[in-house]
């Protein structure tokens, strides 16, 4: 069985301290298998007399991560890089983290991973990790789309220079943060302890056949939920949980979906939820971010005695209650 | 690539996802793949009977999509399933157009 190499997304807007994390990762041993794909070596900030030069793109860190930069095409850049690491001219790295650049959308960068005809066999999808700057955060959310859109797929959330930021203006991100994005756990990265391991490895894929990690991912879900966020009508984006009683025939929301997202979908920011799906017997995870959606995921067990289905969408500008009652119609229940 | 009809391979939609470990796939033998397929047919021309189009299997790798006049476009999977239904009936397919709604919603509802 071929093992799909895990791919992560470091995304946040100019200066919100995507290259200081990265920094801080790559300093942990945990991170010795992993490769980096990172825009210049000269951001980063390395020490360059640890470090053991592979070309004039790629460098060995002393943790034993490879460290390269894209040059052009970044589906090039990973299939050079997968090109090597099969030749053992690399070390066999058994993850891989991209840092985009601040303006950028992520969702070409993971349509590329799952989509490209080479790269859907070798790789898969990580975690999205969104940082975000304290001091700044709450203006570029407001003036920039491409950082409320970097927020609202991010399954992981770090909020940097919170010991410069003043505590009423953090507090009014974090609000937002929590209605553009309800469910996605948040690190505080000037006060904590960052864990590279939950931060990077507890995807919806790696829980499949661990009943701990479902139960941490439904109870981020079930959180999500209850946190009703505040419905501000000055605001596109938000999030919003349906949860039905009740078997759900599979094929038929995979038509509902995938129409929904042919549609409309530039304006599903993010589908996250969990199924009780008609004929089997443990519930199915999907997880969507625009007009792609992961391999569903088919859980060991359930979290607890609710054998209901919930599913939480962000979308921009589409009405839930529109949404609510199409998904009721495919599926043929009462609105 | 398909040497009859020279497509390039599948392009991994998720409803119809390679079985690996952890993934929820009815994709796995031949009987369930094709009792999938038979199932999906019969969904989608629920919805695609509002548009007066009709969808069949072809070999078991494709689907015709056809409209009432005849005009028929094969099909990989869903995604090409709404874009071509788009394309023959020239304007968009909303699931979330009321019309639609009304069409699928039980009549007692």
């Amino acid at each position: 069985m071929v093992e799909f190499t895990p791919v992560n997304l470091i995304t946040g807007f100019l200066g919100a301290g995507k290259t200081t994390l990265l920094k801080r990762l790559l300093a942990e041993p945990a991170l010795g298998d992993t490769a980096v794909l990172i825009n210049e070596f000269g951001e980063i900030g390395l020490d360059h007399h640890l470090l053991e030069r592979i070309d004039e793109t790629m460098v060995l860190l002393p943790s034993g991560c490879v460290c390269c930069t894209v040059r052009g095409e970044l589906s090039a850049a990973i299939k050079a890089l997968h090109s090597r690491r099969e030749r053992g001219e690399v070390p066999a790295f058994r993850r891989l983290v991209v840092e985009s650049t601040g303006l950028a959308d992520p969702f070409p960068i993971l349509s590329t991973v799952q989509n490209d005809a080479v790269l859907r066999h070798h790789f898969r999808l990580g975690n999205v990790i969104a940082a975000v700057d304290a001091v700044n955060g709450a203006g570029q959310l407001a003036r920039h789309p491409e950082s409320a859109k970097q927020v609202a797929v991010a399954d992981r959330l770090v909020l940097t220079k919170t010991d410069i930021g003043e505590p009423e203006a953090v507090a009014g991100l974090l609000n937002d943060l929590r209605r553009l994005n309800p469910s996605a756990p948040l690190w505080r990265a000037a006060e904590e302890p960052i864990d590279a391991d939950s931060l990077l490895s507890h995807d919806v894929f790696a829980l499949a056949g661990r009943s701990d990690r479902a139960l941490q991912w439904f109870a981020e879900e079930l959180a999500a939920g209850r946190r009703r966020p505040v419905d501000r009508h000055d605001t596109r984006i938000r999030a919003f949980s349906l949860v039905f009683e009740g078997e759900v025939d599979w094929t038929m929301f995979g038509i509902w979906l995938t129409m929904l997202l042919n549609r409309h979908g530039e304006k599903v920011l993010r589908v996250k939820g969990i199924l009780n799906v008609m004929g089997a017997s443990m519930p199915v995870a999907v997880h969507g971010v625009q007009h792609l959606v992961h391999p569903p995921v088919h859980m060991a067990a359930w979290p607890d005695e609710d054998r209901r289905s919930r599913l939480v969408f962000i979308v921009d500008g589409l009405d839930p209650a529109a949404i609510e009652r199409s998904l009721a119609a495919f599926l043929g229940r009462p609105a | 690539m398909c040497a009859l009809c020279g497509v390039l391979g599948g392009d991994g939609h998720w409803t119809d996802a390679a079985a690996r470990p952890g993934v929820f796939t009815r994709n796995t033998d031949t009987m369930q793949r094709r009792r999938e397929r038979m199932h999906r047919v019969s969904c989608a021309r629920r919805v695609l009977g509002h548009y007066r189009l009709t969808l069949s299997d072809w070999q078991g790798a494709s689907y015709l999509l056809s409209t009432a006049t005849g005009k028929t476009e094969i099909v990989d999977n869903l995604t090409h399933l709404w874009a071509a239904a788009e394309k023959l009936l020239g304007r968009p397919c909303d699931p979330l157009d009321p019309a639609l709604l009304e069409y699928l919603e039980p009549a007692d509802g």
